[in-house]
């Protein structure tokens, strides 16, 4: 934060005596560690957990953070990743969905009978599971809306019945192959971008970061607030263009990006944009905090509800044929195993809390990579799946923990 | 009780007919009636679980009335929900305040109401927001932080505020001043005759006849759900509202009043006839 260029006026909102100033990077960092220590974490958690993680990881094999492994994990985020980008809206209001795994199982399931064995076109294949997605997540939220149902025991029958109809779906066939010349796979497994390109991103992305502060900061600036210097947003957005490049170059020395990992960042983004800046964004943190408080200011509760249930099993359709489509194959267990549990816990880990009104969408990617990280750091090593599921397991009550714990910080600290 | 006739003649925006309301077994609300006039401040006063916030939530569109009719405007109209309220032009202060604690100060202000649904202008929504605080002499540090960190009064500011949002043509004020310290509550004062003077109706709730005799054109008092008589502010005294409140002249209060008085002059006069 700077004060206004305008040296007569103190800023609108800078004018109470009160107020300590806070300038410059320092003043940025002290503002950071007041909120932390007032229980308002943030991103601090997933952000020194994948820190310890990757450290502990390299340490017991040095293959960890050799590119191509970590290019494989990007493209192993994505899916789950993408279903965790639902969770996230369906917490944020307060709410959960357990049937996350079985309605991507069911879609995959969907997409590759439609897509092998009736041979409709793809993009046909993948809207009708997209399209079932969503009409499964506005049953839920009529269920709950109408009937007052929890969402918990309304998800856990999804879960189950979901889970037979994929059964039934799939039929004696059992498992379907997605032939590996078909454009589902090829996106999945072979689709990247080319090094010169994934630079423009890199570039794209700090310009606009630096743009978008610079406008606001103007704006901010001539209706007389406070705003960011311009040294500050310049080295925000340097900071950013150097560790994108940095990471860029590094992934590029093999494969590079992943096409799914880019689109999973491309729905990241816009679920960040539609939380933080639509009237639809406000309404679901505020359905979140207080839902009396926002019914009674005129916001539709119900359809707020419906939106986030409609999201959440959209998402979770999507991320099902981003699995399958990365398998190259569906069957029964597809959806199964740990995929829900995953999928909730990268939402919760990445700082989304399970009270409700709090988190954000860059959560959901943070928060995979962690798990994701766990689980090819553990496959490295050798160690099964039931290790594999005792520490995802671990992890995921971990974040629970400091979950709660900085709620009850907050409460203290009056910032609940 | 015969309903009130509109002040000075002016017609009256807002006006109740028979509304009714029950919980469960409790009568909340029995026949209740109900004016108020553009440019009228109309105080509601009563007991503790006289009605009066059930009064505020029928209006609001919280609650909707078992019975009754209520007529805005020139139409009688419904109001199913806080949203319609809204539309109506009826902005509401809950007693409870009703303030999400997890969004900051201009992000409660506006909720609902935002600017630019598609592409939040929140450089907007904050010069406007620091306007109506200040226009209430809000003492607010910084309306960047979450409402749960703002002490009690900061928070009834944060939420009258609210209120004047958007362009209302009634304001129901649920003890607007309850916790609110010696200069807000003057500002709040003043806001009411603001109100008043830019042609809008007001209904404030109040416990304090202090504030009720300063700006109420018209006192309304509810007794166990039900009307208990309609003045005038200019000729009625606050021991005769207390009595109307409590339902006898001979209640707590005048016997507290005459207690504390006893000591003074009363001993002198009924000294000698003992
Ligand atoms: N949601 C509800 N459910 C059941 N009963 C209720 C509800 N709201 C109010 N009541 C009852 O209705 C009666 C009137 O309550 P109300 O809140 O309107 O009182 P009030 O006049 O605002 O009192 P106070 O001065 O304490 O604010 C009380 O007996 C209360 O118990
Ligand atoms: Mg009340």
């Amino acid at each position: 934060m700077k004060l206004t260029d305008s040296p007569e006026a103190v800023a609108t909102d800078l004018q109470d005596e009160r107020l300590q100033a806070r300038a410059g990077l320092r003043g940025g960092l002290t503002t950071v560690i007041d909120r932390a220590r007032g229980g308002d974490l943030g991103m601090i958690p997933v952000v020194v957990g994948l820190v310890v993680i990757w450290t502990v990881l390299q340490i017991l094999n040095p293959v960890f953070l050799s590119s191509a492994n970590l290019v494989n994990l990007a493209m192993e985020s994505a899916a789950v990743g993408v279903i965790a980008l639902g969770i996230v809206c369906v917490l944020l209001v307060g709410e959960i969905d357990l049937s996350v795994g079985s309605v991507s199982g069911l879609s995959a399931a969907v997409v590759a009978v439609l897509f092998v064995g009736q041979g409709l076109p793809a993009w046909i294949a993948i809207a009708v599971a997209v399209v079932m997605g969503m009409a499964i997540g506005y049953l839920y939220s009529q269920i709950y809306n109408r009937f007052g149902v929890p969402s918990f025991v309304i998800s856990l029958a999804g879960l189950l019945a979901f889970l037979g109809l994929q059964l039934y779906v799939l039929g004696s066939r059992g498992s379907i192959n997605l032939p590996f010349d078909s454009g589902l796979v090829t996106f999945a497994q072979f689709a990247f971008v080319p090094p010169w390109l994934s630079y423009v991103f890199a570039v794209v992305a700090a310009g606009a970061l630096f743009a978008s502060g610079f406008f606001h900061a103007r704006d901010r600036r001539n209706a007389g607030l406070s705003a960011s210097s311009l040294t500050a947003l310049l080295a925000r957005s340097g900071a950013l263009l150097v560790v994108l490049g940095f990471v860029l170059w590094y992934l590029n020395q093999t494969r590079g990006l992943g096409w799914m990992f880019v689109f999973f960042v491309a729905l990241v983004l816009i679920m960040h944009y539609l939380l933080s800046r639509t009237k639809w964004g406000r309404a679901v943190y505020a359905v979140g905090g207080n839902v009396e408080a926002a019914r009674r200011a005129g916001i539709n509760v119900k359809a707020v509800y419906s939106s986030a249930f409609v999201l959440c099993c959209t998402l979770a359709a999507i991320g099902g044929i981003l699995a399958a489509a990365r398998l190259a194959a569906v069957n029964p267990s597809s959806g199964g195993g740990d995929i829900n549990l995953n999928a909730i816990a990268a939402a919760v880990i990445g700082g989304t809390s399970l009270f409700g009104g709090r988190g954000t969408a860059f959560g959901a990617l943070l928060g995979i990579i962690v798990i994701q990280s766990i689980s090819s750091g553990l496959t490295l090593l050798n160690l099964d799946s039931s290790i594999r599921f005792v520490v995802t397991g671990g992890v995921l009550l971990l974040a629970v923990i400091v979950d709660s714990v900085s709620r009850r910080s907050r409460t203290s600290h009056g910032r609940a | 009780m015969s309903p009130q006739q509109p002040v000075d003649g002016r017609d009256s925006v807002l006006t109740l007919r028979g509304i009714s309301k029950t919980f469960g077994a409790v009568a909340a609300l029995t026949d209740i009636d109900l004016d108020v006039a553009a440019g009228q401040v109309v105080a509601v006063v009563g007991d503790n679980g006289a009605g009066k916030s059930t009064l505020v939530k029928i209006l609001s569109g919280v609650h909707p009335p078992d019975s009754g009719t209520i007529t805005f405007g020139s139409r009688v109209v419904h109001i199913p929900t806080p949203a319609a309220a809204h539309h109506l032009g009826i902005a509401t202060v809950f007693q409870d305040l009703a303030l999400c604690e997890n969004l900051n100060v201009v992000e409660n202000l506006f909720l609902g109401q935002e600017l630019r649904p598609l592409r939040l202008n929140t450089v907007a929504m904050e010069t406007r927001s620091w306007d109506l605080l200040r226009q209430l002499s809000a003492k607010i540090p910084t309306v960047r932080v979450p409402v749960a960190s703002l002490s009690g009064g900061q928070r009834q500011t944060v939420a009258i505020a609210r209120s004047l949002l958007g362009d209302p043509k009634i304001i129901i004020l649920d003890e607007p001043t309850a916790a609110l310290g010696v200069a807000q509550t003057a500002e709040v004062l003043n806001l009411v005759e603001r109100l008043r003077e830019n042609g809008l109706g007001v209904i404030m709730v109040s416990h304090n006849m202090a504030d009720v005799k300063a700006v109420a054109d018209t006192v309304v008092v509810l007794r166990l759900g039900r009307n208990n008589g309609v003045f005038d502010v200019r000729d009625v005294s606050s021991e005769d509202i207390v009595a109307a409140i409590t339902g006898a002249s001979d209640n707590v209060v005048t016997q507290r009043a005459a207690r504390r008085a006893v000591p003074g002059d009363a001993t002198v006069e009924e000294g000698p006839r003992q």
